[in-house]
C-alpha cells in the first residue's frame, strides 16, 4: 500500500512536471530554441503573483489571472525583440542569449525581493486532502495541478491541430523559408508560439511556487527537471512531455521511498538511462 | 536584365546550372534582397517587401524540390497556402477536382506520396493562396518525362484564368512547348529571348551554353 500510494503521489508531482516542461517543449519543437531561462521566468512568475497578493489581497488562484495573460505578453516581446534577434545570428546565440536573460533575472530579483525563501499562500488547497482509503490520499493542490497540466496540454494540443495558426505554427517549425513564401509571417507566427508557452511557464510558476517554497536562485535546479520530463518524453512532443513528468515524479517518489535522499537521484538515472537507451525519448515527434 | 511578365501569359527561363534561375525567382518571391534593381507588381514597387507580403500580394513560388511541410497531413499542406486569406478561385474542392486522387489520401502526411505527387501538391499548395503570379521552380525536377508532361499540360487552364505564369526549366523542350515567350539565362544575364516558334533550336543551344554551336548534347 506505501508504494501504491508512492506510485499515486509520482503521478500527480509528474503533472507538475508537465506542466512546468510543456512550454519548454513547445520553444524547442518550434523555434528550435533550448530556452535557459525556463526556470526563471517560472521563478519570476511566482514573484509576480506574490506582488499581486500583496497589493490586491486577493487568493493566488486569481494571482493566476493576472500573471498569465501578462506573461503571455512578455513570452512575445522576449521572442521578438530578444530571442529572433539571436536565432537571425546562429542557433548557439540564443543559448548564450537566453543563458543570459537567466542571470538578469535572478540578479534583478534579489535585488527586488532580497535572497529570502518565500511561498505562495495557497490556504486550504495545500492542507485538505481527498481520502481515498485508509493508507492513499490525494492533496487538493496536487489534483489541482494535474488536472490544470492535462488541461493545458490537450489545449496546446488542440490548437496546433485544429486552428489556422496553429498549422502555421507547425508549418513555418517544419521550413520556415517555404511557409513565408505562402503567406505565414513567421517571426509573428514564432511570437505567438513563444506568448503561449510563457502563459504556460506563469501557471507552472505559481503552481510550483504554492507546492514548495522558492527562492531568486531556484529556477536552475527546476530547469533540469523540466528538460528531464522533456528529453524522457521525446523532444518537442507535448504527449511525450506528459509522459516524461509522470515518469520522472513517480520515479522521484519511488526513490525518495527507498531512502529520503535517493528521491531527486532516483529521477537522474531514468533520465540517463533513457538518454542511453532511447535517446530520442520515448514517444519522439514528427515535429511539434 | 530586364524581365516583364503579364495576365495569362508564361514566360520561361531556361539555362544550364548556376545560371541563376533559382536565384532570380527567390528574389522574386522575396527570399533574396536584389544587389541592385527593382521589381513591380501591377506598378507598385515590392522591393523591399518581405516574402509572407509577396504572397499576400499575389506572388506565389512553388520552390525547387518541392518543400512541402512533412509533419503536415496532404490537406494541412493545402491549407497553410490560404494563409494570405485571398479571395479567388481556388479552394480546397477545386484542387480536388484538378487532382482527383488528393481527396482519397488528405489526411495522409505527404513523405510517402511520389515526386509527381508530392510535386502536384506543391502546386496545389501554391494555388490555394489565388496568385496572380505563378513561379514555377523547376517542376521536371527528378521527375519522369511523362509526368512532367501531364504537371505542364494544367498551365494552359491557369493562364486561361488570368494567372501570370514564370516558370524556370532546365528541361528545354518542356519549357518550349508550354511557353509564349523564353529567355535564355547565362551566369546572371539574359543571351537570348524570344517565342517559342521564332528561336532557331541552334541559337537556343548555343545561347544556353554560352558556347558557339558545336553539335549534340542537351541539357
Amino acid at each position: 500500500m506505501v508504494w501504491i500510494n508512492a506510485a499515486v503521489q509520482g503521478v500527480l508531482l509528474g503533472g507538475l512536471y508537465a506542466l512546468f516542461a510543456c512550454g519548454l517543449s513547445l520553444i524547442f519543437g518550434v523555434m528550435r530554441v533550448v530556452n535557459l531561462a525556463h526556470g526563471d521566468f517560472a521563478v519570476l512568475a511566482a514573484y509576480l503573483a506574490l506582488a499581486v497578493i500583496a497589493a490586491v489581497h486577493v487568493p493566488v488562484l486569481w494571482a493566476v489571472l493576472v500573471a498569465a495573460p501578462l506573461f503571455a505578453l512578455v513570452g512575445y516581446a522576449v521572442q521578438r525583440l530578444i530571442i529572433q534577434r539571436s536565432l537571425d545570428i546562429s542557433p548557439l546565440t540564443t543559448l548564450l542569449v537566453t543563458f543570459g536573460l537567466s542571470i538578469v533575472i535572478q540578479n534583478a530579483l534579489l535585488e527586488v525581493a532580497s535572497a529570502n525563501s518565500q511561498s505562495l499562500p495557497a490556504g486550504l488547497l495545500t492542507s485538505g486532502a481527498l481520502r481515498v482509503s485508509g493508507q492513499l490520499s490525494l492533496g487538493y493542490l496536487s489534483l489541482l495541478i494535474f488536472g490544470t497540466a492535462i488541461v493545458v496540454i490537450v489545449a496546446l494540443q488542440m490548437f496546433l491541430a485544429r486552428t489556422s495558426m496553429g498549422r502555421q505554427v507547425r508549418a513555418a517549425a517544419d521550413d520556415q523559408e517555404t511557409a513565408s513564401t505562402l503567406g505565414v509571417n513567421v517571426r509573428h507566427v514564432f511570437g505567438i508560439a513563444a506568448a503561449l508557452a510563457f502563459a504556460t511557464v506563469a501557471l507552472a510558476g505559481v503552481a510550483f511556487g504554492m507546492y514548495s517554497s522558492f527562492d531568486p536562485s531556484a529556477g536552475p535546479q527546476r530547469l533540469i527537471f523540466a528538460f528531464e520530463a522533456v528529453v524522457i518524453g521525446g523532444m518537442g512532443s507535448l504527449w511525450g512531455t506528459l509522459a516524461g513528468g509522470v515518469i520522472l515524479g513517480v520515479a522521484q517518489v519511488l526513490g525518495s521511498q527507498v531512502d529520503a535522499g535517493f528521491g531527486v537521484l532516483a529521477g537522474h538515472l531514468v533520465f540517463l538511462a533513457v538518454l542511453a537507451l532511447r535517446p530520442n525519448g520515448l514517444i519522439p515527434s514528427r515535429s511539434v | 536584365m530586364n524581365l516583364a511578365t503579364e495576365a495569362g501569359e508564361a514566360v520561361a527561363m531556361i539555362g544550364a546550372n548556376g545560371a541563376g534561375k533559382s536565384t532570380l525567382l527567390r528574389t522574386l518571391a522575396g527570399l533574396h534582397r536584389p544587389a541592385a534593381g527593382t521589381i513591380h507588381l501591377e506598378g507598385r514597387d515590392i522591393t523591399a517587401m518581405p516574402p509572407h507580403e509577396r504572397a499576400a500580394a499575389g506572388i506565389v513560388l512553388v520552390p525547387e524540390g518541392r518543400r512541402l511541410f512533412p509533419s503536415l497531413t496532404l490537406e494541412e499542406n493545402l491549407l497553410v497556402g490560404t494563409t494570405p486569406r485571398r479571395r479567388g478561385a481556388w479552394n480546397l474542392a477545386r484542387i480536388y477536382e484538378l487532382f482527383p486522387w488528393m481527396a482519397a489520401r488528405r489526411a495522409m502526411t505527404t513523405v510517402f506520396l511520389s515526386g509527381g505527387e508530392q510535386q502536384a501538391v506543391a502546386i496545389g499548395r501554391a494555388l490555394m493562396t489565388n496568385p496572380r503570379v505563378l513561379l514555377l521552380d523547376e517542376l521536371s525536377l527528378g521527375l519522369a518525362p511523362t509526368v512532367v508532361q501531364r504537371l505542364y499540360d494544367m498551365l494552359p487552364q491557369l493562364l486561361g484564368a488570368g494567372m501570370a505564369v514564370l516558370l524556370v526549366e532546365q528541361d528545354v523542350t518542356q519549357a518550349l512547348r508550354v511557353s509564349g515567350h523564353v529567355h535564355c539565362l547565362l551566369e546572371g544575364r539574359i543571351t537570348l529571348s524570344g517565342r517559342p516558334a521564332e528561336l532557331k533550336p541552334a541559337d537556343v543551344e548555343a545561347a544556353y551554353f554560352g558556347l558557339a554551336h558545336r553539335g549534340g548534347g542537351s541539357g
